[in-house]
């Protein structure tokens, strides 16, 4: 700890005079922690949301024939279900924990800009409204609903479609705002409010993931962003860029889309890399293994992620030698990943485990997102892609990325950092049992997704042949277990909230590392009043 | 007690993976490949499929035994290491990464290297030509050139309404049946090409192992050449619009005889129908076939009782455009009249012009005329579309 | 590390940003309604247009004021300067995606079209020059017919803007030589130049708009080519309009002694990204008119 003398103490006591209580401390707050509850929160009620949704679609799945809605209304679901969970719960859920977590674990006063942090925090619920409203709007008269493209908005079909289109690209607009405030946000703080001696290399390895995955927002977000800026004049202001007929390309839009859209998929994971290893270490009671490998392997997995774009639109017909280089490029990213799983494995090995809820989910995480890893593998074969593409081989692959990879990864940092940030225990036999639920119903949903896929399902189609009856129903079932699991979590965040169950320690984990520990549970409002000394 | 429990869920999870392999079993895997691609595919993909797995438990294996032997419970001792760090360590390190270089690019990536080709291969040595053009939702066919040439005709979904709202038993071939399958000879090295006439559709059928996207105003190809004679059946595979779902492909691959039999049978039948446009018809006889008509093309967007989807499919019960004039004084084509929309079609509503013959267009004209409460009372004669063709 | 005063300037709440968002979910919801034609928008857009109004002069006359009142040292600058950077990067980024898709058109999307097998595709006789407005044809239900336009020259005003701006970028470091000597003179100047050079950029590209409307159909409309031209020029365009009112407030700023030789991260801050709009120009002038 610094011994400096520090001549601050009258400078920050103004700060807590104004502080407004109630709603306007929400709404003004310029707090790192205010700030990252508040988009944790956001996130738990948009996975909520999202859920809710997918499991209309699970519903409307559960055997042939159309029960429960339209076709039009089912697509509008998918889309706005896949959009909800990736921008608004998955996104959302990294950042909360990179405003709480890093200037703990960085030993900074606060995030660097944090009345920007407050804008990009406040820029999601717009958001959210916009890409949801239609579905209300629709009910009132106005316009078909919500947008009915799938989450990728390919044109023709967006610039063919209604009112939900133009909200949802504004709703990515504003997204895209937020993202990139947030990410501004965190290569500032990185590079510029590290405490004194904490260099680089020293920083925990989720500093380096979210500072892999802010450069990567940056470079791709505004492509999104472009694209649909192009999709919006297009349907209203008379530009050809996606119609043959004007000399456009409708294949454009893809490759914009995807410039972005695959390296999102590792904008989504990068943050639960960082954060996993440390877990890992904690609950082995071993250091972190092959530190600089994993660093390296970010950076790798970033470049990498840039320049392979075209792997999700084999089948639009490519000249053989972008065929080519894209299978090969795509294939070449389980190199570094398989750096990665090489040192999450080395750390635990050796070590001495004990399997709190954490620890459970970071296991677990390992083996599920290895399944989803090695499809992508699969997947990435252009001639076999042709029967994989756009069937539900591909949506088992990415909830087993997305939802195993992601949301399960964030679980894990959950209840890892839950004690810190209330100051309180959850209840372990609960948190184990929502593992246990989360982790069966999650392969009961989604293995018979793959076999569905490779006897020939298509995925995004409310209503399918009878030989693909059975597993659907399956997965249908356990999509509800699923759901109905995630109550224990909302219940578990609550219960901690309202301080009930057993005060936290300054450190409740045995092994865990890093600066954020040394505080109290909960930190004082302005954690590090004084930048700590890193030796 | 959490380690037999954990047991379980891996059992459980090696059991469900285990079967993919087996795949003398096809519901678990691939259906029975037809083509030459989709044969080649099918093995790449077991071979890719195994080896996924084996690294699956290698990895995994290595992590079970962590688990069950370095616990805290056990009393076992935490190790230090954070890295290699003897010249030896290295080395051990990094095998494992030679072999997935290995993997990757050798025992997956050749494989891989020459399904690519092969499927690309689209022209050499071509027998014939056929063009597949996608709308929603329904596909339309023309063969190109050889004895079947200049025969284009539109395959539409032909499951019944009821069977999808389940207010009748589901045939056996629910949602994969067409009224009018494409032909194709066995043997016989298919071009096909590839476009649409609206939004991105892509052809696919399983057992064929391709899958291509027809995208509007462009041309895409892939090839066929299926091995036996049979119905195969697949679907739209790119997402189109609320349709989407109810697009299917069905191709009947016969004999080189029984197509040449089947291309006599349909150039008869289609001139009969268009030779049903030099006579009169009779009022009744125009709606009677212009309900079939309206059942088959048009009521998956304006519905069978003509109320349609609004805002985004009109209504045609009580509609201006139906319920005004076609023609104006000297006869001529009135402009967004019903005719022309439904020949020209206007936004998302398609041109008819080249999807239905004469007959076809005044009768269902006709039909809506006087159906859905609508009482216009006239007719329209196919002699009357001749001759704005 | 000077371990002086290791006080990070961490700003009161703010109501701003709330207000900010909110204003901006009008202006957007607004202006889809109008697009969709639905009465209310307009009046949304006006009141959410209001907002961001606000804010814009609350917000920045609040970090105006905490900057002259010397909350702001060398450890927040170095945040601001870091920040700035990397914002430009994603404006970057932005163009990026324009140059990417007249890249794509040009060279892959139109190549394609024209080469298609005459006696298949519906754009027989179509071929693969630039600039191209497409085909021609139906698209979804629209008929799209080509019409006869002429293509922007780089001779002409496009190289007079070319001087301007690059004279400009010029007159903005002569500015900032006088500030870091504290000449305020040449500091105002300087800046008053480029803010002049800045506007008559924008003059001249509405002449040439106006020009293109009128005498050389060419519009938003005219296929790949109009679009690809429009939305890189426009959105250059914009950005520059966003430069010079941004370097208007510095002119201002300095006209009341705002900046010191040695703290002036605003002025900084708008001349970097005046450059970043010249590089951008530049690549303009090659990409599209030029070549
Ligand atoms: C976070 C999300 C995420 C992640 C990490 C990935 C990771 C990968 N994905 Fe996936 N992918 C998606 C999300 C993700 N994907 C989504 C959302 C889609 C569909 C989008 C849409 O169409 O809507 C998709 C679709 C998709 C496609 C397109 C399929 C199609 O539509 O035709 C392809 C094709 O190549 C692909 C490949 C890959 C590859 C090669 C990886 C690689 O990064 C994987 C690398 C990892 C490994 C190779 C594992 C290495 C591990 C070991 C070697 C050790 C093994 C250990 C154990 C098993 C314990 N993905
Ligand atoms: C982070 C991303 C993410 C996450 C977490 C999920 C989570 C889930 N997804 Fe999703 N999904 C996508 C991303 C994600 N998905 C994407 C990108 C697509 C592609 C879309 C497209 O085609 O464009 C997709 C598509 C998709 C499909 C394919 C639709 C189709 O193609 O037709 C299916 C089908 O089963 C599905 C299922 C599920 C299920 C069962 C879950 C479950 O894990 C959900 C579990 C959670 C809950 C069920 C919430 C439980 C809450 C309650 C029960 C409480 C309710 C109470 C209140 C609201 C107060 N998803
Ligand atoms: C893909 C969906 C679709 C199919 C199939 C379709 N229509 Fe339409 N139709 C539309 C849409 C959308 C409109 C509205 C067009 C507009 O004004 O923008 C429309 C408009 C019309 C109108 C004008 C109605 C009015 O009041 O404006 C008529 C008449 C019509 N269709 C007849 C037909 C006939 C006859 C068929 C079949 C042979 C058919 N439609 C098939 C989508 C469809
Ligand atoms: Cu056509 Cu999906
Ligand atoms: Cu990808």
């Amino acid at each position: 700890m610094s011994t400096a003398t520090t001549t601050a103490t009258h400078d920050h006591s103004h700060h807590d005079h104004h502080a407004p209580s109630g709603v306007m401390r929400w709404l003004t707050t310029t707090n790192h922690k205010d700030i990252g509850t508040m988009y944790l929160t956001f996130a738990l009620v948009m996975f909520l949301v999202g859920g809710t949704m997918i499991l209309g679609v699970r519903a409307e799945l559960f055997k042939p024939g159309l029960q429960l809605m339209k076709p039009e209304f089912f697509n509008q679901l998918i889309g706005v279900h896949a959009l909800v969970m990736i921008f608004a719960a998955l996104m959302p859920a990294a950042t909360g924990f990179a405003n709480w977590m890093l200037p703990l674990q960085l030993g900074a006063p606060d995030m660097a800009l944090p009345r920007l942090n407050n804008w990009g925090f406040w820029l999601l619920p717009p958001a959210a409204i916009l890409l949801t409203a239609p579905f209300t709007l629709a009910l009132f008269g106005i316009g078909d609903g919500a947008v009915a493209t799938g989450w990728t908005l390919y044109a023709p079909l967006s610039v063919q479609g209604g009112i939900g289109v133009d909200f949802a690209i504004f709703s990515v607009h504003l997204l895209g705002i937020s993202s990139v405030l947030g990410s501004i946000n965190i290569i500032v703080t990185i590079f510029n409010m590290r405490a004194p001696g904490m260099t680089l290399f020293k920083m925990p390895l989720f500093a380096w993931g979210w500072l892999i995955t802010a450069f990567l927002l940056i470079a791709t977000i505004p492509v999104l962003a472009g694209a649909v800026t192009m999709l919006l004049t297009d349907r209203h202001f008379g530009t050809h860029f996606f119609d043959a007929a004007g000399g456009g390309d409708p294949i454009l839009f893809q490759h914009l889309f995807w410039f972005f859209g695959h390296p999102e998929v590792y904008i989504l994971l990068l943050p639960v890399w960082g954060f996993i290893p440390h877990i890992l270490s904690a609950f082995s009671r071993k250091p972190v293994y092959g530190y600089k490998a994993q660093v390296y392997s970010f950076w790798a997995i970033g470049i990498l992620s840039v320049v392979v774009w075209a792997h999700h639109f084999f089948t639009v017909g490519m000249p053989v030698p972008a065929l080519l280089y894209f299978m090969y490029s795509t294939m070449s990213i389980s190199l570094p990943l398989a750096v990665l799983f090489f040192c999450w494995i080395a750390t635990m090995w050796k070590g001495s485990m004990s399997f709190e809820t954490p620890m459970l989910f970071a296991t677990g995480w390992i083996i599920l997102f290895g399944i989803g890893g090695l499809t992508g593998l699969v997947l990435a074969d252009v001639a076999a892609d042709a029967q994989y593409h756009h069937s539900y081989f591909v949506v088992a692959h990415f909830h087993y990325t997305l939802f195993a990879g992601g949301i399960m990864g964030i679980m894990a940092g959950v209840y890892f950092w839950l004690p810190k940030m209330t100051g309180y225990m959850y209840s372990e036999k609960l948190g184990k049992l929502h593992f246990w639920m989360t982790a069966i119903a999650f392969n009961m949903t989604f293995i018979p997704q793959f076999f569905l896929g490779l006897a020939g399902m298509p995925r995004r189609i409310p209503d399918y042949a009878l030989q693909f009856a059975e597993f659907n129903m399956i997965s249908s079932i356990a999509a509800f277990i699923l759901g109905l699991s995630q109550l224990i979590l909302v219940y578990n965040i609550v219960s901690c909230v309202r301080g009930k169950g057993e005060k936290a320690k300054d450190n409740p984990w045995e092994g865990a590392q890093g600066l954020e520990w040394t505080l109290p549970s909960p930190p004082p409002y302005h954690s590090f009043t004084e930048q700590p000394v890193v030796k | 007690m959490v380690g037999k429990r954990l047991r379980i869920a891996v059992m459980s999870l090696a059991m469900g993976l285990w079967s993919v392999m087996a795949w003398a079993n096809y519901s678990w895997n691939f259906p029975t490949p037809a083509t030459p691609i989709a044969t080649d595919t099918l093995h790449v993909h077991n071979k890719f499929m195994i080896i996924a797995m084996i690294i699956f438990f290698v990895v995994l294996g290595i992590m079970i035994f962590s688990i069950f032997n370095h616990r805290k419970d056990k009393g076992f001792k935490a190790a230090t290491f954070t890295g290699p760090s003897t010249a030896k360590q290295v080395i051990w390190t990094l095998a494992p990464f030679a072999l997935l270089l290995y993997i990757d690019f050798i025992l997956m990536g050749i494989p891989a290297y020459h399904s690519v080709v092969m499927m690309e291969d689209t022209k050499n040595g071509a027998d014939m030509v056929l063009k597949v053009t996608g709308m929603q939702w329904r596909w339309q066919y023309e063969y190109m050139d050889g004895y079947a040439k200049g025969i284009k005709f539109v395959s539409n979904l032909a499951t019944p309404q009821d069977q999808i709202d389940n207010k009748a038993p589901k045939g056996e071939h629910y949602l994969l049946e067409v009224d009018e399958p494409v032909i194709l000879p066995v043997n016989k090295k298919v071009r096909v090409i590839l476009t649409s006439n609206d939004v991105i559709h892509t052809w696919w059928v399983p057992q064929f192992g391709v899958a291509r996207d027809a995208i509007p105003g462009f041309l895409r190809e892939t090839w066929v050449k299926i091995e036996q004679p049979g119905t195969y059946r697949g679907q739209c595979k790119e997402l189109c619009g609320k349709g989407h779902g109810f697009m299917p492909v069905v191709v009947n691959a016969v004999s080189e005889d029984e197509f040449k039999k089947w291309a006599d049978a349909k150039r008869a039948e289609l001139a009969t129908a268009s030779a049903g446009a030099d006579k009169t018809w009779s009022k009744e006889d125009l709606i009677s076939h212009g309900k079939e008509v309206y059942e088959k093309n048009c009521a998956v967007c304006h519905q069978l009782d003509g109320k349609g989807v609004p805002p985004a499919f009109p209504p045609l019960a009580g509609s201006k455009v139906i319920n005004g004039p076609i023609f104006d004084k000297d006869g001529k084509l009135i402009a967004n009249s019903h005719l022309d929309r439904v020949l020209n079609g206007k936004n998302v509503m398609p041109a008819w012009k080249a999807l239905l013959n004469d007959v076809d267009i005044a009768s269902v004209v006709t039909y809506e005329r006087n159906s859905f409460g609508n009482t216009m009372g006239d007719m329209l004669q196919p002699a009357q579309v001749k001759a704005l063709r | 590390m000077a371990t002086e005063t290791q006080h990070y300037y961490v700003p009161n709440p703010s109501p701003y940003p709330f207000i900010l968002s909110s204003g901006l979910l009008l202006l957007t919801s607004g202006f889809v309604f109008k697009m969709n034609n639905f009465a209310p928008g307009v009046w949304m857009m006006f009141l959410g247009f209001l907002c961001v109004l606000y804010v814009l002069f609350g917000w920045f006359g609040k970090v105006i004021g905490e900057s002259e009142s010397g909350q702001y040292r060398e450890w927040e600058d170095k945040s601001f300067r870091i920040a700035m950077i990397v914002f430009i990067s994603s404006e970057v980024a932005f163009f990026a995606a324009f140059f990417g898709a007249l890249f794509f058109v040009r060279n892959i999307g139109i190549p394609e079209l024209a080469h298609f097998d005459p006696s298949l595709t519906p754009y027989k006789g179509f071929t693969a020059i630039w600039p191209s407005a497409g085909p021609g044809g139906m698209v979804l239900g629209k008929l799209y017919e080509v019409a006869k336009f002429e293509p922007m020259k780089p001779l002409g005003l496009p190289a007079i803007n070319t001087m301007i701006l690059l004279t400009s970028g010029l007159t903005v470091t002569w500015a900032h030589w006088g500030l870091v000597k504290d000449n305020r003179r040449q500091l105002i100047l300087g800046l008053f130049m480029t803010v002049v050079l800045g506007i008559s950029f924008l003059l001249c590209q509405a002449y040439e708009y106006h020009h293109a409307y009128t005498e050389m159909g060419l519009t938003l409309g005219t296929g790949a080519y109009g679009a690809t031209f429009f939305m890189l020029t426009g959105f250059h365009g914009f950005h520059v309009l966003l430069g010079t009112i941004m370097l208007t407030v510095i002119l201002l700023r300095s006209i009341n002694g705002h900046f010191k030789p040695n703290h002036h991260f605003a002025f900084e801050g708008v001349a970097w990204y005046w450059h970043f709009v010249d590089v951008v120009w530049l690549l303009l002038f090659v990409l599209v008119y030029w070549l």
